[in-house]
């Protein structure tokens, strides 16, 4: 055999190496109907004023969750914000994936999302690229690079603006990351978030979402434009003032939760906290 | 107490040059259209480059003279034409002199035969208080500014508008905000709004009291920038918004500290209200929701001055 020969044969066993798929993932494509099986009632009817249940949040988050106003999200400004990355799934959040391979070599390039609730559409860049630098501008869907480990999709998500972690005032900051596992079986599919934010929670906060695959799902669009609903004088900013939110003790009182638990915590998230809430009954 | 404050705030001009001072890289982000938007050590710079030369929004340091110079030339060899000084504060006005010298003025008839050097250097642009401060006699806590550094022309209105690079700008006035010398500048074909010192969403509002600023012009200078600004598509992008330090924003991060400000405001105004003296202000705490967003312990801004200036902005006898 010829040297040019051997050469280009190692050539093309090499290009046969690089361009063909080794091991295929379990593709996430596909129209995904949410499942709301868990969390219901704070993820469709929405959560009570003062529920903070479960939050492993610090004292500076309660209280924005205390002084917050429904009415803000009256003002014009407000009214068609998309929920940020992290929240996106929890709400009527029928979902789309579809992955975006470049033509000639047809790597894998990025997936993209998009969810039903104010539309927001989102990148998940596979191919390497480095997240921006931190005076670049945060978004709502922040930037997010993904890599497989195994079957399962995790996604590292940096840049969001300021957001919540519950639509009742819990804040979460633009400091915050986001951590992502999607994991598919067959026609179920599952996303574990976790939340970490140096400046509102003591711990990282961790959510599953589910959907179902629905191939016959069409997601309808969700435009919005602003609307003057309430005549305020220019530059109010709808709030409670400390100490004077009288919707803070409703929910205890109509779920007869202890207030110490509605008020949150690291600790009420964990199975042991019962026992301190029945030593605290005694 | 209140001689402390003065003290510090008096400082506030120039010490904050020193914060960070030395050894930084500059970078240079593209924002859209003709705009960049230039970070270093003291305030952001907005930089606007076309086929008619360059135009910048404040000059940062005078020690990042040389570093900025040289990330201009990367972007375009056009020549330097104009400069903007959003406000009177040394990490936006530092670098005025060294830039200017490296620019120029085109001029003609009557003044380029009488004035032999009315093309050396770029024009350099602010609100007449500015030039009022600049040029002050020096004091312990204010260094006499070179002549070189000072603003060529000023304006006393409202509003002033020129055309350069192919859009209008309008450079608006913001009374009693940052300080009494606020200039907001709007890039109106590439839609973006340089907003100086105004909006600072690395830290809690900036309020030079002892130059003339106050809590309720941050406010209102807050509230422009969103009657200003047009979000492309739910509450994101569109028109961008350069602050005078940190990253790069748009309306809804304006929003969310317009929101801020205006309920720590209220606050602060309620517990004046009650009689509330200002050491019982800062004992309660008003701003301990915002704290781990905005606060600070340390630095030339803390928390501890914010508060100690919106209770004494709201205290002053209107």
């Amino acid at each position: 055999m010829s040297l040019s020969r051997v050469i280009h044969t190692i050539a093309g066993l090499l290009i046969l190496l690089v361009s063909a798929p080794a091991f295929a993932q379990l593709d996430p494509s596909g129209e995904w109907a949410p499942r709301f099986h868990e969390d219901q009632p704070e993820r469709i009817p929405g959560p009570e004023i003062g529920d903070y249940l479960g939050l492993p949040i610090n004292d500076a988050a309660r209280m924005r969750g205390d002084i917050w106003d429904a009415s803000l999200l009256t003002l014009p400004e407000h009214q068609c914000k998309p929920h940020p990355a992290d929240y996106g799934p929890r709400g009527p959040a029928n979902l789309r994936i579809w992955k975006e391979v470049d033509r000639d070599s047809q790597q894998l390039i990025a997936y993209h999302t998009h969810i039903s609730w104010q539309a927001p559409e989102r990148t998940i860049w596979m191919n390497g690229r480095p997240h921006p630098p931190e005076y670049a501008a945060h978004t709502w869907q922040g930037f997010s690079t993904g890599k497989w480990e195994g079957d399962v999709l995790t996604v590292y998500t940096t840049h969001l603006k300021i957001g919540w972690i519950r639509r009742n005032g819990i804040p979460r900051s633009d400091k915050a990351t986001l951590t992502e596992h999607w994991v598919r079986h067959d026609d179920l599919l599952t996303l574990v978030s976790i939340v970490t934010d140096p400046a509102y929670l003591t711990e990282p906060f961790i959510r599953t979402t589910d959907w179902v695959l629905d191939p016959r799902q069409v997601i309808a669009p969700y435009p919005c434009e602003p609307v003057t609903e309430v005549v305020r004088a220019p530059g109010v900013v709808p709030h409670h003032l400390p100490g004077t939110n009288t919707f803070l003790g409703e929910f205890p009182a109509k779920y007869k939760i202890p207030s110490a638990a509605a008020r949150g915590g690291a600790e009420t998230m964990y199975p042991e906290y019962q026992q301190t809430l029945a030593k605290a009954a005694k | 107490m209140r001689g402390a404050l003065l003290l510090t705030l008096a400082a506030v001009a120039y010490a904050q040059p020193d914060q960070k001072a030395g050894g930084s890289e500059i970078h240079v982000l593209p924002v859209q259209g003709n705009i960049y938007m230039v970070v270093g050590d003291g305030g952001n710079i907005t930089l606007q480059v076309g086929k008619e030369g360059v135009l910048l929004v404040d000059t940062g340091l005078a020690q990042m003279s040389d570093q900025l110079l040289a990330a201009i030339r990367k972007v375009t060899d056009k020549p330097i034409r104009y400069i903007i000084n959003t406000h009177v504060h040394a990490d936006h006005t530092g670098g005025n002199e060294k830039i200017a010298k490296a620019g120029i003025t085109i001029t003609g008839g009557n003044v380029a035969g009488n004035i032999s050097d009315a093309g050396e250097g770029a024009a350099v642009l602010a609100h007449q208080t500015v030039l009022n401060r600049m040029s002050a006699a020096p004091t312990a806590n204010q260094p006499a500014v070179p002549f070189g550094a000072l603003p060529t022309d000023t304006y006393i209105t409202d509003e002033k508008s020129m055309f350069f690079n192919g859009e209008g700008i309008q450079i608006i006035h913001q009374p009693a905000a940052h300080t009494d010398g606020d200039s907001i500048v709007f890039f109106r074909r590439s839609d973006v709004v340089s907003a100086g010192d105004i909006f600072v969403p690395s830290s809690y509002p900036i309020i030079d009291l002892q130059r003339g600023g106050s809590i309720q012009g941050i406010i209102n200078g807050l509230n422009r920038l969103i009657e200003m600004t047009i979000p492309a598509e739910k509450q994101e992008g569109g028109t961008y918004v350069i602050p005078g330090h940190g990253r790069l924003c748009d309306q809804a991060d304006v929003v969310e500290y317009r929101d801020m400000a205006t309920i720590i405001r209220d606050r602060i105004q309620d517990m004046i209200k009650k009689g509330m003296t200002l050491e019982q202000v800062k004992a309660a705490k008003p701003t301990r929701d915002f704290d781990p967003e905005y606060g600070a312990t340390t630095g030339f801004w803390t928390t501890d001055m914010f508060v100690e200036a919106v209770y004494r902005s709201l205290s002053q006898k209107k």
